[in-house]
């Protein structure tokens, strides 16, 4: 059985300049102890699919469709049933790992409240974990260090103790959004390292929030393109990488310069991302697309890339084989 | 003769510590430390280094938004440094930046077509009204915007337009050479191609000299000719794209090269992948002799001592370290401090 579902999800914001629809039918699943990568762009509705299901999301904002989570419906459930899911079944590390801290507190006290408020544990227990846990994500002198405040951490050590919050209460499912945006490479590498360590050793699921192309081909076993608050294509990391069937997919691999091959000219999807507010009722990427036709104007529903394939699922009108 | 000659420029910022008493003297941050490079009419060198390397502050001293401390920046021979303001000035017309948040870099009460045409009163005021709307709006279908939209404002532009509003701008005085911070870090993917074909394009066209700044070594390798790597304010390596890419020399180079993740998971699963240890050590207490010594995998007692040879290993490729060669194997890839800093 899948540990968490989500079902036709869609997210829309009210704003002053009318209704955004962030997210228009997302539905995903995802299996005990696998890792799922959501690729896409700036106002893909990645992030907001991640904040809707921990039920973060900002107060003009409604959700609407089912997500489960074990079994359970957890979309809509009220902030004191959803506190028992968060942290001790759910847990999410963000981007800046710096405005996710309060500066105010050191590092020990923001550690363990979370312990003594969800397991009930004493302040001495609760601090030997937390030490525990800042070991475990190799943040050396963990005993001393705990002492001090966010700022005297630098990025990377800061993401190490945001991963060892989020784990503290021993999450089955950890979603981590764009994790090492904020941190150089050589740093992102040690970050993106111990995720890979650390749920193996946890036995943890993993959804990674990116628009890396590169971190999801080295760590990802599942992939999930959004473009435009819906699934453009599914499936298994490196058939999908191998061959993209989704002409979005297609483009944004293209699109990416190499290390490792000399290219010429980049190529390009021509235009800008769709601006949510006025999104076209069709495919969103259509007007964007080389393969766009008449039949786009209604969005194509998400089916197996070919008859009996169910794990490679894609949302086009166009021939597969001629995509590639 | 190059068009643009650096040598061994140094920058610094002085700090004073937080609850420092007004008379203790400020500590000397050194943001760029004995920096030298040359520059051909035409040519791109691309500068990497993580945040923190001083790879901005080196681009701003040449062009002369921040004060050098020390060493000479000759343009065409001539030593920017020593001459006057106003000199000076007039030799800014051929030196243009493009900077990396498209939409912060534009003043968001003119619009685009004040915008670009800012640089032209600047410097060219006798310039007439006709011919000044002329070259804006040429300008702007050379970077790809309708000139239909002179009269809009920057809020009303994606930020791949905006980037191409900066770049407009920058290229109206018909400079010969361009910075690029981090131009294309803020835009997405599918964005950022667009904007770098079109920089390679502007670049051939106009035969401009391009410095190009930026964390992403993808992208400074597939548009740069010569590559230039830094690290905590001083020059590790520089060599021609490809044989930089191709045979570093430098451990850093090494180690940069290895953590960036390719997106092709076959070609991922294949690579070795030695995760360097540790993090940048503060640029106001900088270790002696070879600053990367701290996470160095191949550091020697030796290296703590100053100066540090900057070796030649064919004609074109400096690498600044005694212990130079290809990538080791995996036992001398072994992180010499776990999770140190």
């Amino acid at each position: 059985m899948s540990l968490l579902r989500i079902d036709d999800l869609h997210v829309s914001f009210r704003t002053n300049d009318g209704t955004v629809n962030a997210v228009n039918g997302v539905s995903l699943d995802l299996a005990a102890g696998e890792t799922l990568a959501i690729v896409g762009e700036s106002g893909s509705g990645k992030s907001q699919t991640a904040f809707a299901l921990m039920g973060l999301l900002a107060r003009n904002g409604t959700a609407n469709g089912s997500v489960r989570f074990d079994g359970r419906e957890i979309l809509g459930l009220r902030p004191r049933a959803l506190n028992a899911i968060r942290a001790e079944q759910i847990a999410m590390i963000f981007q800046d790992p710096m405005t996710s801290l309060n500066p105010y507190l050191r590092i020990s006290e923001q550690m363990t409240e979370v312990l003594r408020q969800h397991l009930g544990l004493s302040r001495k227990a609760a601090l030997a974990r937390a030490i525990e846990m800042l070991d475990a994500v190799q943040i050396p002198g963990a005993a001393q260090r705990i002492r001090m405040y966010p700022h005297e951490f630098s990025g990377g050590m800061r993401q190490r103790i945001m991963i060892a919050m989020a784990l503290l209460c021993r999450p089955r499912l950890l979603i981590a959004d764009e994790p090492t945006t904020a941190l150089d490479v050589t740093v992102q590498a040690q970050i993106i390292q111990l995720l890979e360590e650390l749920q193996r050793e946890f036995d943890m699921s993993m959804i990674l929030i990116t628009h890396d192309l590169g971190i999801v081909a080295g760590s990802c076993a599942r992939t999930v393109v959004l473009y435009g608050g819906r699934v453009m294509e599914e499936g298994p990391t490196e058939a999908l990488f191998h061959a993209p069937s989704h002409p979005y997919t297609a483009g944004l691999l293209a699109a990416v310069p190499r290390l490792d091959i000399v290219q010429d000219a980049l190529r390009t999807i021509p235009g800008d991302p769709p601006d949510m507010s006025h999104a076209p009722p069709g495919c969103p990427f259509a007007p964007r697309c080389a393969f766009a036709m008449d039949a786009c104007a209604r969005m194509p529903p998400l089916v197996p890339r070919k008859a009996g394939e169910g794990s490679w699922l894609r949302a086009c009108h166009a021939d597969p084989e001629a995509v590639r | 003769m190059s068009l643009l000659q650096v040598e061994n420029l140094c920058v610094g910022f002085d700090v004073k510590p937080r609850g420092a008493w007004p008379w203790t003297p400020p500590d000397r941050l050194r943001a760029v430390e004995d920096m030298s490079f040359e520059l051909a009419a035409g040519e791109t060198l691309g500068i990497v280094g993580e945040s923190g390397s001083g790879k901005s502050t080196l681009a701003r001293a040449v062009i002369g938004t921040v004060p050098a401390r020390s060493g000479r920046i000759l343009w065409e021979g001539t030593d920017i440094l020593a001459l006057g303001a106003e000199p000076r000035r007039a030799m800014r017309r051929d030196m243009q930046m493009v900077f990396q948040d498209p939409l912060a870099a534009l003043n968001p009460r003119m619009t685009v077509g004040q915008i670009i045409a800012e640089p032209l009163r600047t410097h060219l005021p006798k310039l007439g009204r006709a011919e000044t709307r002329n070259r804006v709006g040429a300008m702007m279908e050379r970077v790809g915007l309708l000139p239909g939209l002179v009269n809009r404002y920057p809020h009303e532009f994606s930020g791949g337009q905006c980037q191409r509003i900066g770049i407009a701008r920058a290229l109206i005085l018909e400079p010969r050479l361009v910075v690029c911070d981090e131009p294309v870090s803020a835009l997405d993917v599918s964005v950022q191609a667009q904007v770098v074909n079109m920089l390679r394009a502007l670049q051939r066209d106009m035969g401009l000299a391009m410095i190009f700044i930026a964390h992403d070594l993808s992208v400074v390798r597939h548009i740069s000719d010569r590559i230039l790597v830094m690290y905590l304010g001083r020059e590790m390596e520089e060599a021609p794209a490809g044989a930089l890419i191709g045979d570093p020399r430098h451990p850093y180079t090494q180690a940069l090269i290895s953590s960036v993740p390719i997106p092709d998971p076959a070609a991922e699963r294949a690579r070795a992948r030695p995760v360097l240890q540790g993090e940048l050590p503060s640029a106001l207490d900088p270790p002696s002799g070879c600053v990367f010594r701290t996470r160095c995998p191949r550091a020697r007692e030796s290296c703590a001592v100053p100066p540090v040879p900057v070796l030649r290993h064919g004609a074109r490729h400096l690498v600044a370290c005694p212990w130079h060669g290809p990538p080791a194997g995996p036992e001398a890839e072994a992180p010499a401090g776990k999770g140190g800093e």
